[in-house]
C-alpha cells in the first residue's frame, strides 16, 4: 500500500479493518530469515508500511532534522536585527500596533519597547544578520535560509507547539515526522523511521508532539535516550545472554509458525517478522548511539565534551545540558546516515519572560556550536543536500519588555506569534537567503509572511510530497498535515 | 460481472440503505474484476441509484461546491441546496430537464475555462448518469443512517430467540447462503471459553474453569457460562474500559501543566458499577449528559456528569480563561456527536460540514446546550473534621473567581488574575478531596452567539442569539420548558425515534465482540462512513436493543454471543481470502491481539500476580524514568506503588496525559486527548521488545516460572508435564508433542548455560526465586516461560 496514491478503500481494509498494522514479512523474506516458500499467506494481505516509497514529485530532501527550541526564543536577540527598536528602547509602542492584540502577560497600558542588548553583524556572501550569541552558526550563513516573517495563530505554548509539530493546535493529530514516515516510509529496515531526542526538561507538549495521532502507531516518534540503551526495553533482561535470546526466539518462531500453518492468519507472519526485527534492533540501535567510533576532532567540533558553564541558568536543570544537546546533534547525523527519515531534537527552555539576557546567552551558547558542527559535518560528508535541517520555536517574543505584575524589573519578553524567525539549511533550500521583512520594530511582517502551515507545505514539497495529496480519512474527513480549512501555500522562494 | 449478481444480494425493505461500499464489496465478494462494468451502459435507461451512481460523482464536486467552499454560491450537499439560486441567479439544476440545467452545460462545455470539474473532465458515462438523474426528477433519498425503519417492519417473531424468527444467525446465514458460502464450524470449547472470558471479563479462564466447561454435559452449558461471566464483577471492568475510551478518561488535566486530578477515578468507578448492575443504556446516557438536572438527583448522578469533565483544562499561565472554556464546550459537543450520533459535528464550529448535512447553526445550537455549565465540587463521604472549613473556603474562592470572570468580559487585563485563581481553585479542590461535577448555572446566564470562523473573540451578534437545539436533519427535540435544556437533549438522544443512537451503540458493542464493527466506521455514520455490510442485521439489532432488550447491554451481549455466528471458529478461510479478506460476511469469527490493558492483565494473571481488587483510586505501577521526564519541566513526581498497587489491572494505571505508560501506548491505548470509540490495532517490533523485555512482562515471566515450579516441589513433575500445565494456564489448550519438544530444547539449553553462570541465574530470576529450587533450574524456567508468554496464541483472542 502506498499512501501517496492509496485509495480510500484500501485505507478501510488495512487501517481500520483490523490488518492495520504492520506487517514486515516482505522485509524478512528479503533478508532470508524465512526459507523461501515456507510461508503461505493470503495474497496481498501483507505489506510493509515502513518500506521506502516515492512521493508525488522528485524529492530534494531524504531526511529531516528538526531542532525544536520549545518555549520560543527571542528572534529579536538572535536573528532579526531591528536597529530602530534599539533606538526606541523604553518608549511606548504606537497604539495602532497593539490594537486588538492579545498578550499572555504584558500589561498593555504601561508596556514599553525593549531594544536588544545584543550586537548584530552580517555574515556570508549575502550579508545575513546574526547576533553575537550565534558566532558558530553565523559561519554557515551561506548554507542557511533564514525566515524572519514566520507567523503562528497560537500564543500559548502547548497549542503553539502542536501547531508547529502537527499542523493544528489540536490534540490527537499526527506530527510531521509521522506524516513523512507514513508517506515515504523508512530507508532503514532495522530502525524506526521517526526518532525523538530530548535534552533538558520536558517541553509543554511532551509526548503529544511526536504522536502518530490517527495514523497507525508504527509512525509515532520513538523516543531515544542518548545514554544507556537508546530504546525502551531494548536490552535483554538481566542475566539473559544473547545465545539464549536467540534460542528463545527460534523456539518462538517455530511455535508461531506451526500455529500459522493451522489458522493462516497473516498477523502471525507479521508477528514473527517483528520479533526478528526486534532482535536486529537490539544489536543495531546501540551501535547507533555508540560514539566510540567518532574521531576526537568530531567530538570536539560538536562540543560533546565541552565543560558546562558553572552556573546553570534558568529552569533547564537536569545537569549536563551542553553534553546532552551536542550529543543529540551528533546522534542526529548518525541516524540520518543510517536512513532514519525524521529526527526531532527537542530542547525546551526558551521561555524567557524574565532574566532573558542570561538565559538566552546560556541556551544560545549551548546550541550554537553543535548546530554549526552538524551543518558542516553533513556538508563534508555530502549529506547536506539531502538532509533538511530546520531550527526554531513555536512562536517569537515581543518587541515590548514584559512588565508582568509582580516582576521587579523588565528583563524579558512575552509571547509573540505575529512575527518570528526560523531557519533551515540543506535539503534543497536556498542557502544564503533571508526571506521576508518585518517592520522597524519587528512587530509584524511588511512583506512575505509565512504561516507555519506554509512552512510545513514547503517542507513536504522538499520531500517530494504534495501537502494537499498526502491525506488520511479520519472521522469522515480527509485530513492532512496542513489545516484543511486554511489555504496554505508552498513558498517557492525558499527552495533552491 | 453484471448487475444481476448484485441484485441477487438479499435485501428486503430499504434497499437504498445498501451503500456504495457494500455494493462494491458484494461484487468483489463474488469475484468481479471490474465492479463498475455494466453500470455505465445502462445509465440512460435504467433507474438511477443515488447512493451507488450519483454520490461518487458528486464527491468530485463538493471540495469546491460543498459545505466549506461554496464557489459561485453553489453547494451540492443536499437536494435543497443544489436547487437554491446560485450567483448567476437561477439554480444550477432544472428538475426533470437535464438539457436546461446549467450544471450539465458547464460539465459538457468544450471551453476549458468553463468546463467543470476544472482539472479532470467527467467520463461520458458519468455525464450520462447525471443527466438521467436530473431527468428522472433528481431523486435524493435520505442517507442510510438518518432514517429509522418503521418498527412494524419487524413483523413476526422479533424476540431474538434462537432458531425462531429474526436472529443474528438469520441475517448472517441468509447473506452467506445467497453467496453460496457455508459458515464456519463452531470453535471447540477451549477456544470458546477463552474467547468469552476475554470478551466479557478481559481475563483468562482458569484451568479449572476450562476443564469444567469442556466436561459440562448440560445442554445449557454455554449459556450458563455466559451468565456466569456477565455476572462477574470483572465484566464491569472490561466494558468500562471500552466506555472510558469514548469518554477520553484521564487522571490529569491535560495541556502543559497536566496536573493530576485525584477525583477522576470516581467516574471510572461509576462506569464499572453501572455496567455491573446493567444500568440500561438510556439511563446511563441521561445520567452522563444531564445527571445534575434530574429532579431526584443523587451523588451518583453528579459523578456521572464527570463524563464532560474529562475534557482538557489548560492551566498554563497567560491562557485566556474564557477561550479555554469555549474550547471545553466545543470538545463536549464534538464528543457527544461522535459517541452518540457518530457525526463529525465538531467540523462545524468554523463552517458548514464539508460533506454532511450539518450546518454551523446546528453546531452552535448544540453548543448552546453546554454554554451555561460550570464545574462545581462537593466533598463526598468525607470524614475530615475540616470539611466544613474547606467548604467555606471554597465558597469564598468561588465567589471571588465568579466576580472576576464577570468583570473580565469588559476588563481584559483581569485575564491573568482569573486564570491564576482558576488554577488555584483546581489545585485546592484536588488537594482537599473535592469531587468535581457539572452544574447548570442559574444566574448570569451566558447568551450564545456563533463565532466567526471558530474564533471566540468574534461573536456574530448580528446573527442573533442562538438557542439550544438539535441538528435539523434529525427528529426535533421536545422541550419541557420554553427552550430545550440539557436534560431534554439527553432524552432526545435516547428517544425511540432517534435513528442514530441505538444503531451507533449496538455497532460498537458488536465491534467489541467481533473485533470489527458491522458498519465500517463506528465514529462516522455520515456520507463518508461505510454502511453496514449486513444493513438489515444492524437495523434489527438496533430495534431489538430498544424494544426487546430494554437498552440492556448485558441482554444484547447475551443475544450476540449466543449466536452460532459468534461461536464460529476464527481460522482464516483461505478460499475466502481473496473475495472477503476482511471477513465482512462473517463466515468466521475474527482473531486479534488483545488491548494493552488486557495484555497486562492476562500476563499478571498467568504469573499469579494479578490483584483482583475492583475500583478505587488509580495506582502507579513502575514507569521508566525517561517517560516521567517528558512531563512539563519534569513536574511528575512519580512514586511507584508498592504491594497490591503494583499488580492491579491495566485500567487502574494512573493515566497522566503527558506521561503515558508505554505498555499502554505501545499497544494502541488511546492518549485520551479526544474520544476514541475504535482503537487501532498495530503489530510492530517495539511491541515485541516490550513483551520480551519490559519490567512488567519480565516479572510476569518470573512469576509464571515460579508458579509452574511450585506445582509440585517434592517428587517433582516431568518437564513435559510442567510445560503442559503452562500451556493449560497461558494458552488454554493441550500442547502438541512437537511443541513440548521445542520448549524442552530451550529448557535444556538454558539449564546448561545457567549451571555455569550462577550469577546470571540469580539475576534472571529476580525476586521470584522459589525456595528449595536451584537458581540455575529456576532461571532455565524463566527463560522458557517468557517464550510461552510471547506466543501469538497468548496475546491473541481467537
Amino acid at each position: 500500500m502506498n499512501p501517496i496514491d492509496v485509495t480510500r478503500r484500501e485505507f478501510f481494509t488495512t487501517a481500520a479493518g483490523g490488518l492495520g498494522g504492520v506487517a514486515l514479512t516482505a522485509l524478512l523474506d528479503q533478508s532470508g530469515a524465512f526459507a523461501a516458500g515456507k510461508t503461505t499467506r493470503a495474497a496481498g494481505a501483507v505489506v510493509n508500511p515502513q518500506a521506502s516509497r516515492p512521493g508525488h514529485f522528485p524529492a530534494k530532501a531524504k531526511s529531516c532534522i528538526f531542532i525544536f527550541f520549545a518555549g520560543a526564543p527571542s528572534q529579536l536577540d538572535l536573528f532579526n536585527y531591528r536597529p530602530e527598536l534599539q533606538k526606541l528602547d523604553g518608549q511606548k509602542m504606537p497604539e495602532s500596533l497593539s490594537e486588538g492584540v492579545r498578550f499572555a502577560f504584558i500589561q498593555k497600558d504601561t508596556a514599553t519597547l525593549m531594544g536588544s542588548r545584543r550586537k548584530f553583524s552580517q555574515h556570508g556572501q549575502s550579508g545575513m544578520w546574526f547576533s553575537d550569541l550565534l558566532p558558530h552558526t553565523a559561519t554557515c550563513a551561506d548554507d542557511i535560509c533564514m525566515i524572519n516573517t514566520m507567523q503562528s495563530d497560537q500564543f500559548n505554548h502547548h497549542p503553539g507547539q502542536l501547531l508547529m509539530q502537527c499542523g493544528q493546535a489540536r490534540f490527537g493529530l499526527p506530527s510531521m515526522g509521522s506524516w513523512l514516515s507514513y508517506g515515504l516510509g523508512s530507508e532503514n529496515r532495522n530502525l524506526p523511521s521517526y526518532v525523538v531526542l530530548t535534552s533538558g526538561r520536558g517541553s509543554s507538549g511532551g509526548a503529544t508532539l511526536w504522536s502518530s495521532g490517527y495514523l497507525p502507531s508504527i509512525h509515532a516518534g520513538v523516543l531515544l535516550r542518548s545514554e544507556g540503551p537508546p530504546i525502551l526495553d531494548l536490552e535483554n533482561p538481566a542475566g539473559l545472554p544473547k545465545s539464549l535470546q536467540r534460542k528463545g526466539l527460534d523456539v518462538l518462531r517455530e511455535l508461531n509458525q506451526r500455529n500459522f500453518e493451522q489458522v493462516h492468519d497473516p498477523e502471525i507472519s507479521s508477528r514473527i517478522a517483528n520479533y526478528e526485527l526486534a532482535y536486529r534492533m537490539q544489536s543495531e540501535a546501540p551501535e547507533l548511539t555508540d560514539l566510540s567510533g567518532e574521531t576526537q576532532q568530531t567530538l570536539k567540533d560538536y562540543g560533546v565534551n565541552r565543560s558546562e558553564p558553572e552556573k546553570s541558568v534558568g529552569r533547564s536543570g537536569t545537569g549536563e545540558q551542553f553534553k546532552s544537546f551536542a550529543t543529540n546533534c551528533l546522534l542526529a547525523r548518525r541516524m540520518v546516515e543510517s536512513g532514519v527519515r525524521f529526527v526531532n531534537i527537542i530542547f525546551a527552555s526558551w521561555d524567557h519572560h524574565s532574566n532573558m539576557d542570561d538565559g538566552l546567552n546560556y541556551n544560545a551558547t549551548m546550541v550554537d556550536q553543535p548546530i554549526a558542527a552538524l551543518i558542516k559535518d553533513l556538508k563534508q560528508r555530502g549529506l547536506l543536500d539531502e538532509t533538511l535541517i530546520v531550527c526554531g520555536g513555536e512562536f517569537g517574543r515581543t518587541p515590548l519588555g514584559e512588565n508582568r505584575p509582580g516582576y521587579e524589573k523588565v528583563s524579558g519578553r512575552d509571547h509573540h506569534p505575529n512575527a518570528f524567525s526560523m531557519f533551515m539549511a540543506g535539503g534543497g533550500v536556498q542557502g544564503g537567503y533571508t526571506h521576508g521583512e518585518t517592520d522597524a520594530i519587528g512587530w509584524g511582517p511588511v512583506r512575505d509572511a509565512v504561516h507555519i502551515n506554509d512552512l510545513q507545505a514547503t517542507m513536504l514539497k522538499l520531500f517530494g510530497v504534495d501537502h494537499l495529496k498526502l491525506t488520511y480519512p479520519y472521522l469522515g474527513v480527509d485530513l492532512r498535515l496542513t489545516n484543511i480549512t486554511r489555504e496554505s501555500s508552498v513558498i517557492d522562494a525558499l527552495i533552491a | 460481472m453484471d448487475r444481476s449478481a448484485v441484485d441477487r444480494v438479499p435485501v428486503f425493505g430499504r434497499c437504498l440503505r445498501i451503500s456504495g461500499a457494500f455494493f462494491l464489496f458484494a461484487l468483489i465478494a463474488i469475484g468481479s474484476v471490474n465492479p463498475f462494468a455494466g453500470i455505465a451502459n445502462a445509465a440512460e435507461t435504467r433507474t438511477v441509484d443515488f447512493v451507488n451512481d450519483i454520490r461518487p460523482i458528486l464527491g468530485k464536486c463538493v471540495a469546491c461546491h460543498g459545505g466549506v467552499k461554496k464557489n459561485a454560491d453553489l453547494s451540492m450537499l443536499t437536494r435543497e441546496r443544489l436547487l437554491a439560486p446560485t450567483e448567476y441567479g437561477e439554480p444550477a439544476v432544472v428538475v426533470g430537464d437535464a438539457s436546461a440545467s446549467r450544471l450539465i452545460e458547464r460539465i459538457v462545455s468544450d471551453d476549458p475555462d468553463e468546463r467543470m470539474p476544472p482539472e479532470e473532465p467527467l467520463e461520458p458515462e458519468e455525464i450520462a448518469t447525471l443527466k438521467a438523474w436530473i431527468d428522472q426528477g433528481l431523486p435524493w433519498p435520505t442517507h442510510w443512517s438518518y432514517e429509522l425503519p418503521a418498527a412494524e417492519k419487524w413483523t413476526g417473531d422479533a424476540s431474538g430467540q434462537k432458531g425462531q424468527g429474526y436472529s443474528v444467525d438469520f441475517f448472517v446465514h441468509r447473506q452467506l447462503a445467497e453467496l453460496k458460502i457455508a459458515p464456519s464450524e463452531a470453535a471447540d470449547r477451549r477456544t470458546l471459553i477463552r474467547r468469552l472470558s476475554l470478551d466479557l471479563t478481559g481475563l483468562l479462564p482458569t484451568v479449572v474453569e476450562t476443564e469444567a466447561f469442556v466436561n459440562d454435559q448440560r445442554p445449557d452449558a454455554y449459556t450458563q457460562l455466559v451468565d456466569r461471566l456477565l455476572a462477574s464483577p470483572h465484566h464491569g471492568e472490561r466494558w468500562a474500559r471500552h466506555w472510558l475510551d469514548e469518554a477520553r478518561y484521564a487522571d490529569s488535566e491535560g495541556y502543559e501543566k497536566d496536573s493530576p486530578k485525584n477525583d477522576a477515578y470516581r467516574f471510572r468507578d461509576w462506569v464499572i458499577q453501572s455496567i455491573n448492575k446493567d444500568m440500561p443504556f438510556d439511563e446511563f446516557t441521561i445520567a452522563q449528559i444531564a445527571g445534575d438536572l434530574l429532579p431526584d438527583r443523587t451523588d451518583d448522578h453528579l459523578i456521572a456528569t464527570k463524563f464532560h469533565l474529562q475534557t482538557q483544562f489548560n492551566l498554563e499561565g497567560g491562557v485566556d480563561a474564557e477561550e479555554d472554556r469555549t474550547k471545553r464546550v466545543i470538545d463536549r459537543i464534538s464528543t457527544i456527536g461522535t459517541v452518540w450520533l457518530a457525526a463529525t459535528i465538531g467540523c462545524c464550529q468554523c463552517h458548514d460540514h464539508p460533506y454532511d448535512p450539518i450546518s454551523g447553526n446546528d453546531f452552535y445550537a448544540m453548543y448552546a446546550f453546554f454554554d451555561n455549565v460550570d464545574f462545581a465540587a462537593k466533598l463526598l463521604d468525607s470524614q475530615s473534621k475540616d470539611a466544613e472549613a474547606h467548604r467555606k473556603e471554597r465558597k469564598e474562592k468561588m465567589a471571588t473567581l465568579t466576580e472576576n470572570i464577570k468583570k473580565q468580559y469588559s476588563n481584559k487585563s483581569l485575564s491573568n488574575t482569573v486564570q491564576a485563581q482558576l488554577t488555584n481553585l483546581r489545585t485546592f479542590d484536588n488537594q482537599k478531596g473535592f469531587v468535581r461535577y457539572l452544574e447548570e448555572r442559574t444566574e448570569d446566564r451566558r447568551t450564545t452567539y456563533k463565532f466567526r470562523r471558530g474564533n471566540f473573540l468574534q461573536l456574530m451578534v448580528e446573527d442573533g442569539a442562538i438557542l439550544p437545539n438539535t441538528p435539523a436533519i434529525l427528529p426535533p427535540v421536545t422541550a419541557r420548558g420554553e427552550v430545550p435544556d440539557r436534560l431534554d437533549l439527553a432524552h432526545w438522544l435516547v428517544a425511540p425515534d432517534n435513528p442514530l443512537v441505538a444503531s451507533v451503540t449496538v455497532n460498537k458493542i458488536w465491534m467489541h465482540l467481533f473485533g470489527q464493527p458491522l458498519a465500517g466506521a463506528p465514529v462516522d455514520y455520515g456520507s463518508k462512513g461505510e454502511a453496514a455490510s449486513n444493513p438489515e442485521l444492524l437495523d434489527w439489532l438496533a430495534y431489538w436493543f430498544v424494544h426487546e432488550g430494554g437498552w440492556s447491554r448485558k441482554a444484547l451481549i447475551r443475544l450476540i454471543v449466543d449466536s452460532d455466528t459468534y461461536r464460529q471458529s476464527s481460522t482464516i478461510r483461505t478460499e475466502l481470502a481473496e473475495s472477503d479478506p476482511n471477513n465482512k460476511l462473517l463466515a468466521r469469527q475474527n482473531r486479534f491481539r488483545v488491548e494493552g490493558e488486557i495484555l497486562r492483565d492476562i500476563a499478571l494473571q498467568t504469573a499469579g500476580q494479578l490483584s483482583r481488587k475492583i475500583g478505587g483510586p488509580s495506582v502507579f505501577p513502575p514507569l521508566p524514568a525517561i517517560i516521567v521526564q517528558q512531563t512539563y519541566a519534569g513536574s511528575f513526581k512519580y512514586k511507584a506503588s508498592e504491594g497490591d498497587g503494583r499488580y492491579r489491572r491495566g485500567l487502574y494505571t494512573f493515566f497522566r496525559r503527558t506521561a503515558i505508560d508505554p505498555n499502554l501506548s505501545t499497544f494502541d491505548c488511546p492518549d485520551s486527548s479526544m474520544t476514541k470509540p475504535q482503537r487501532s490495532r498495530s503489530n510492530n517490533a517495539t511491541q515485541a521488545l516490550a513483551l520480551l523485555q519490559n519490567e512488567v512482562f519480565h516479572e510476569a515471566a518470573q512469576g509464571f516460572a515460579r508458579r509452574l515450579l511450585e506445582l509440585s516441589l517434592v517428587g517433582g513433575l516431568s518437564d513435559g508435564e510442567r510445560l503442559r500445565q503452562g500451556y493449560l494456564i497461558a494458552i488454554g489448550r493441550e500442547p502438541e508433542e512437537a511443541e513440548i519438544a521445542l520448549l524442552e530444547g530451550l529448557l535444556l539449553e538454558a539449564r546448561n548455560f545457567y549451571k555455569d553462570h550462577p550469577d546470571d541465574a540469580v539475576k534472571l530470576t529476580g525476586p521470584h526465586q522459589v525456595d528449595d529450587i536451584a537458581p540455575a533450574e529456576n532461571a532455565a524456567w524463566v527463560a522458557t516461560t517468557r517464550v510461552i508468554m510471547n506466543m501469538d496464541e497468548f496475546v491473541t483472542r481467537n
